[in-house]
């Protein structure tokens, strides 16, 4: 039950940096590509791929932490409702092209940015260094 | 502030309780959880904006709880692990549901909304 409230509380913090972040970049993206949930999910793809595989190797790691950080703080931050709809948004104002260019970059650039973080995560986790 | 915060708490709580659930109850290779939360959500979402709501709530339950049930991230890492575990067949059935099933359910929840 503790866990639930814990994952709840990182949820919060996941959704208010979103938010943060939202308003923040609302100010100088332009051209309709929507810059801050494409930020938002690139930047959490790599995090929790980092997390995961750095925390995975770690026998001694707190098996909570990947779930209030990963779970709760990294999965609110990101959010895939608001980019389905945001392409709806796209399409029915004739962004086509906009609207897929924003489908392909966020599949394409979410499976990177995870991959690369879970390569940064397994090499420090194996006691190298980050870079 | 608080809206959004407030809806980020049930937000991940619920997507945490239904992970939860299906790892308990259903045994399968597939990421359902993810998937399920990331569909609906965006059918509720996009529901939500065809209503045209107020500010309060579209801060609640918009950026907050949808914004926090539904993820990105998650999507991504099991992506990775399904490639690592060379499951191709899952893997491209995977994203082909969540893009394309998850964005028509958008449109669907949106066309309803905006009735």
């Amino acid at each position: 039950m503790l866990l639930y409230i814990w994952v709840g509380i990182a949820g919060m913090a996941g959704a208010l940096l979103r938010y943060g972040l939202g308003l923040a970049v609302s100010d100088i993206s332009g051209g309709g590509f929507p810059l801050a949930t494409f930020l938002t999910n690139m930047a959490g793809s790599f995090a929790l791929g980092y997390l995961t595989f750095r925390l995975g190797r770690r026998s001694s790691a707190n098996p909570y932490t990947s779930l209030v950080v990963g779970t709760g703080l990294i999965g609110s931050f990101t959010t895939f409702s608001t980019f389905s709809v945001e392409n709806i948004q796209l399409f029915q104002t004739g962004q086509t092209a906009t609207a897929l260019l924003y489908i392909l970059l966020s599949l394409i650039g979410g499976l990177f940015m995870c991959w690369a973080g879970f390569r940064l995560g397994s090499r420090v986790a194996k006691g190298g260094t980050a870079l | 502030m608080l809206l959004v915060a407030a809806g980020g708490f049930f937000g991940a709580v619920f997507r945490f309780g239904i992970g939860q659930w299906v790892k308990k109850h259903i045994v399968t290779a597939f990421p359902l959880a993810t998937l399920f939360v990331n569909i609906t959500g965006s059918f509720l979402l996009g529901w939500l904006t065809g209503m045209e709501p107020s500010d309060s709530i579209r801060l609640f339950f918009g950026i907050g709880f949808m914004g926090a049930f539904t993820t990105f991230s998650t999507l991504k890492l099991e992506n990775i692990q399904l490639y690592r575990k060379k499951q191709w067949d899952v893997l491209i059935l995977y994203l082909a549901l969540s893009y394309i099933v998850g964005i028509l359910a958008a449109l669907a929840g949106f066309v309803l909304g905006s009735r």
